[in-house]
């Protein structure tokens, strides 16, 4: 028996690994994914508990989230581009100091 | 089915944690593919076939392509890898990860102390999705619309080469200094 409890935690785990990746990784693609698995995972949550009460409800808000990362990811990744064409690496430390 | 779930589960945790581990940009986009896909297994499992279908074309399908686009123009090759392990040889990691594990442990607590709530597992149509989506949530998708218009209008500015101008005496000089 699959439970709403079972989800959660499974969503808590993935929520949590990609919030490790974003704290211990200085690369910016790598933090940029680590984001999309913490997107990903709340998405899971949503749709466990959309399914827990046979409604649509909680794919909506999948589908919503999933708008969401296409359109951070776009100027996520403009962004990083800029970053290397200024300091020809990804450190996001590179970046720290202003009138860069 | 719960087996199969069950395993789904395993390998998206495990891919999920060789994603955040790897050096190489290109192994972490593999491994992030495979957690996507068992992700969409759960997602089938539990009843939530159109959202797995999407979780597959747009997520695994479009955003980790447009990432892997990025990193081939980006050329990054054997100095970047030798960079990141050099990043991740430190023990800079084992704190934060330790303080996230210990919140992670009290959420497991808390959530597995509530009753348990059985997942219907029935399947919801794309149909019923679709009707829900352009009547209860219209102005959600409205909204959406102009996110996405937003994130294509600021990437298109943000990735622009600058055009450097130079006045053409400038540009004249500057030719005679090269």
């Amino acid at each position: 028996m699959i439970s709403l409890n079972t989800g959660l935690i499974i969503a808590g785990i993935l929520f949590s690994v990609g919030f490790i990746g974003v704290m211990i990784r200085r690369n910016m693609i790598f933090m940029l994914l680590s984001i999309e698995i913490m997107m990903n995972a709340a998405g899971l949550a949503f749709v466990f508990a959309g399914s827990r009460w046979g409604a649509p409800d909680g794919q909506i808000m999948f589908i919503f989230i999933l708008t969401m990362a296409a359109a951070e990811v776009a100027v996520g990744l403009a962004l990083a581009m800029q970053l290397y064409q200024k300091f020809k690496t990804l450190d996001t430390d590179a970046a720290s100091n202003m009138r860069g | 089915m719960t087996v199969f779930f069950y395993i789904a589960a395993i390998i998206a945790i495990f891919s999920t944690l060789m994603v955040i581990s790897r050096t190489n940009v290109i192994h972490a986009l593999l491994y992030m593919v495979v957690s996507l896909l068992s992700t969409a297994v759960m997602f089938f499992i539990i009843g939530a076939p159109f959202v797995a279908a999407l979780e597959i074309m747009i997520y695994a399908g479009a955003i980790i392509v447009l990432f892997v686009f990025v990193v081939m123009m980006l050329n990054l090759g054997k100095p970047a890898i030798e960079q990141e392990k050099q990043w991740l040889a430190g023990s800079g990691w084992i704190l934060p990860s330790l303080l996230s594990f210990i919140l992670l442990i009290e959420v497991i607590y808390i959530i597995s102390a509530a009753p348990a709530h059985p997942v219907a597992g029935v399947a919801i149509s794309p149909r019923i999705v679709g009707h829900s989506m352009f009547t209860t949530y219209l102005i959600g998708v409205e909204l959406s619309a102009i996110l996405l218009l937003a994130g294509i209008i600021g990437a298109f500015h943000l990735a622009r080469k600058k055009k450097q101008v130079v006045h053409r005496f400038l540009q004249k000089s500057q030719g005679a200094e090269k």
